[in-house]
């Protein structure tokens, strides 16, 4: 992911194409990143034409292409904000519970009437309940030094709290017609909850590869003293990394929002477990140092088609669940298998 | 020759050596990192293996501890070819390894770091009384009593966690002890300790094969040599004894170089003052020391390990939080306990656990030299790599850093050039203060005389340096000024050359005694 393909010829890349040209370069392909991602793409192909066998033309046909889709975008927005976390060493387990604190802050009465000429006060709210939410995470592990894991679970359990004393439990309705009209709108013949999806993707892969931010947040994974010694300011970064996360939860419930029409407390509950499961799918390394968007997205376009592929088939939810847990073991012993073959024969 | 330690005689009648290696290979991909190795290791001497950074001498090691397969060559043990499948099958032969890099579990007690992996157990059920009886022993034995077997590792010192791995290796029943490195984390105490129990050890018939970077140790302790150039044998089985210091340096770096620190530049009288500590104290670490180091001035803080010394550069830095005092560069107060705040006073610290506090170890080299300053080769935002690589060519060419590619993986370099990384990351940020803690530990004689090289060069540009080394003549030779630290005080502050060694261990003898 991280190496640039169109830099000018310095010298420093014809060492490496000589070096290249020294080894085997099928297995230099494949260990190198974009190689990484191939065996994600081969898994996606094979889905799908498992997909295509079983359900044949209910399932090879474009409005379901775009049911996946649309189904993979609200999961894939929270997935790149997960990814800065997770590379960093981090973990955030309440981005579902802050979705359904947003969609229910969002979609309240009060705010619907006071945006009914000037809807994009609701993406607002929304937006700035993630945000808000993430900044508490930050503060609470990077100066109240509590564990990632620690301050995320209470704030996944009071942040579901919240939404439902704020919503009394029960379903907000919305009802403001230019949040509805616009995002039912389509651009190009594609929906704006797709756009969104890959609009956020192509930012979060230039702020992750690109950036001073994306460097840092590397360095903070794979040795936090180090990138500390070195004078990268470690906890405002973590804070940074945090309202991320927590500003992609409050972006993919305004496209919940828009999808279901309504805004309840219920709203991404388990949601942080597929999060997570489609991240370290990808490629990204729990233990944090190293982490791939590209891998992120399709990570996140196979759980979606698997999960299409079994409503597709009328096979129960539970069975999608058992696939679903073999995929994340398989997928990370293949990953680990990589990884060890490029430390033993890396050049 | 200076003989501390009277050599045992090694019958030449002995017929088998107790391990021979003949064209021993092995290549990570494209990287040779050994292309033919010989070497015969008879028992009850201490066989020193030496070679300059990167040279093989821990893939070495590792074939014979069942870490690495090699590629090509025999192994043979009492005369019979053998393969050493895992670290398993190279203890069960009587082959027992203390690596380069400590591999004790922070987390476990002193007793359970020792006999992990073969628990004394009956039934699943631990013998905790019998391993922490047999804990005390080994330890007795290592001259280390004081250390309790429930002690938890990770509060040790880096010398006492290297005990405990000592221990583990004593804790089989071995013919044959492998040692990368040991002495790069001692003090001259812990040195003499070490050395009382090779002999102890040799004496008991053992062989010790011996790593270390430090020449004057192989006359200490060695019996015979063997040479690494470039991952092939350079010289093999040679007698310490009628071996020159000239010699092995020849051999090792192809080139005659002279074993000497660079001339002093003397410090002009008006320069001035860039880093003036006052009053500083941290806790029960260390208190009340003051110190100051001019514009191209070299200043060393000599001491035992654990006398606070590195404590004391981590507080002026900023990673720990001073209780007490102050630290001014070039008259600007700095913000306790704000590392960013130094490093944006231009101040820079070479850690002295490079892979625990130093180096990112799965990214690329580069990445590693420019951690402080690809925000200001970035433009704005935007990260400007092919300007990071050319700087860190740049400086991989001033520093002899192999192999020179930018984008090598850090953890793949040896451990002599890992520490170049570190250095060439202060070059790059071009630092006013500069703060060196064991700056050549693990680094080879050449890159040595380099390094010290550097360091001078860098006092003669105008950087304010401040050196802590547990060579206590490296940093008589390199300082221009000297405090020595014992207990966390300062206990003398003088010119380099008004001291020498015993005069430093006399005050700290003197000075822990009061
Ligand atoms: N896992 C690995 N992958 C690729 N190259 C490696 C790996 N391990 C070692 N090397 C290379 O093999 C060569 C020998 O390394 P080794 O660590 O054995 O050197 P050494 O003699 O122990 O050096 P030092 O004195 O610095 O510890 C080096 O060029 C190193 O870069
Ligand atoms: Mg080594």
């Amino acid at each position: 992911m991280s190496e640039p393909t169109s830099s000018p010829a310095t010298s420093a890349d014809s060492t490496r194409a000589s070096a290249v040209g020294k080894t085997n370069p099928m297995k230099q392909f494949f260990a190198s990143p974009a190689g990484r991602s191939i065996g994600l793409v081969i898994a996606l192909l094979l889905l799908v034409a498992v997909g295509a066998i079983t359900a044949g033309e209910n399932f090879m046909n474009i409005d379901n292409f775009f049911v996946i889709v649309r189904y993979a975008s609200v999961i894939g927005v929270i997935a790149i904000g997960m990814t800065f976390v997770i590379t960093a060493g981090g973990i955030d387990l309440s981005v579902g519970s802050v979705l359904g604190l947003a969609s229910v802050v969002a979609s309240v009465g009060a705010v619907q009437t006071a945006a009914e000429g000037f809807w994009p006060l609701m993406v607002f709210v929304s937006i700035a309940v993630g945000v808000l939410a993430g900044l508490t995470n930050g503060l609470i592990i990077a100066y109240g030094k509590v564990v990632a894991f620690i301050a995320t679970l209470a704030m996944l359990v009071g942040a579901r709290g919240l939404a439902e004393l704020i919503s009394g439990r029960s379903t907000q309705v919305v009802n403001n017609d230019g949040f509805l009209d616009f995002f039912r709108a389509e651009l190009l013949g594609i929906d704006w909850v797709v756009w969104i999806f890959v609009l956020v993707s192509i930012a979060g892969w230039f702020l992750f590869n690109r950036t001073t931010f994306g460097r840092r947040t590397v360095a903070i994974g794979g040795n936090a003293t180090a990138a500390r010694l070195a004078g990268v300011n470690v906890k405002r970064h973590t804070v940074y990394l945090y309202m991320i996360a927590g500003a992609c939860a409050g972006i993919a419930a305004t496209m919940l929002l828009s999808r279901t029409t309504a805004g309840t407390s219920t709203h991404g509950q388990l949601l942080e477990l597929d999060v997570i499961a489609a991240v370290v799918v990808g490629g990204t390394l729990l233990i944090g140092g190293r982490g791939t968007i590209g891998g992120t997205v399709l990570g996140v376009m196979l759980f979606a088609v698997l999960v299409n592929v079994f409503t597709q088939n009328n096979l129960s939810s539970s069975w999608q669940l058992v696939a679903k847990g073999v995929i994340i073991v398989v997928a990370v012993m293949l990953q680990q298998r990589l990884a060890n073959r490029e430390a033993s024969s890396s050049g | 020759m200076r003989l501390c330690y009277v050599h045992r005689v090694i019958e030449d009648d002995h017929p088998v050596s107790l391990l021979e290696v003949r064209g021993l290979a092995k290549s990570f991909g494209s990287a040779k990192a050994l292309t033919g190795v010989d070497l015969d290791v008879r028992a009850g001497e201490v066989h020193c293996v030496l070679g300059q950074n990167g040279a093989g001498k821990s893939t070495l090691i590792k074939t014979l501890s069942g870490a690495h397969q090699p590629d090509a060559g025999e192994i043979r043990w009492n005369g019979e070819s053998v393969t050493i499948a895992d670290p398993v099958a190279a203890l069960e032969l009587g082959i027992a390894t203390m690596y380069q890099e400590l591999d004790v579990v922070d987390g476990l007690t002193i007793a359970e770091n020792i006999f992990l992996g073969h628990e004394l157990a009956r039934g699943g059920v631990m013998n905790r009384r019998e391993a922490a009886q047999r804990t005390r022993e080994l330890m007795k034995r290592l001259g280390h009593p004081d250390l309790s077997p429930s002690r938890e590792v990770g509060t040790l010192s880096p010398a006492n966690q290297q005990l405990v791995s000592m221990a583990r290796a004593l804790s089989h029943d071995i013919k044959l002890m492998v040692m990368d490195e040991p002495s790069a984390v001692l003090d001259s105490g812990e040195v003499d300790n070490l050395f009382r129990v090779i002999k102890e050890l040799t004496n008991q018939g053992i062989a010790v094969i011996y790593i270390s970077h430090r020449l004057e140790e192989i006359d200490r302790i060695g019996d015979r040599i063997s040479v690494l150039k470039d991952g092939a044998s350079q010289a093999s089985n040679l007698p310490v004894k009628g071996t020159s210091t000239r010699e092995l340096i020849s051999l090792m770096t192809g080139t005659d170089m002279e074993h000497a620190f660079p001339e002093h530049v003397p410090v002009p009288d008006d320069a001035p003052v860039v880093l003036e500590v006052e009053g500083l104290s941290l806790g029960k670490h260390f208190s009340d020391v003051s110190l100051s180091v001019r514009a191209g001035e070299i200043v060393g803080l000599a001491g035992l390990v654990g006398s606070g010394r590195s404590e004391i550069l981590e507080t002026i830095y900023g990673h720990r939080k001073a209780t007490a005092g102050t630290v001014r560069v070039n008259g600007k107060e700095l913000k306790p306990g704000a590392v960013t705040h130094a490093v944006g006073s231009q101040m820079g610290l070479s850690p002295e656990e490079r892979k625990s506090q130093g180096l990112l170890l799965e990214e690329p080299i580069y990445r590693n030299a420019t951690l402080s300053t690809f925000a200001r080769f970035a433009k704005g935002w935007l990260l400007d790599e092919p300007a990071e690589r050319r700087a860190t060519e740049e400086q991989m060419k001033a520093l002899e850093l192999r192999p020179a590619e930018p984008d090598r993986i850090t953890r793949t370099l040896s451990g002599g050039n890992q520490q170049k990384v570190m250095l060439a990351r202060w070059l790059i940020h071009g630092t006013k203060v500069l703060l060196l803690d064991e700056p050549t530990r693990g680094v080879d004689v050449g890159a040595r005389m380099e390094i010290y090289r550097l360091i001078r060069r860098l006092a003669s540009e105008g950087t304010a340096i401040l050196i802590v080394s547990s060579e206590i003549d490296e940093v008589l030779g390199l300082a221009d000024r000297v405090n020595v630290i014992a207990d966390g005080r300062v206990l003398d502050e003088r010119p380099a050359h008004d001291i020498d060694e015993h005069g430093v261990l006399d005050l700290i003898m003197k000075g822990s005694a009061a």
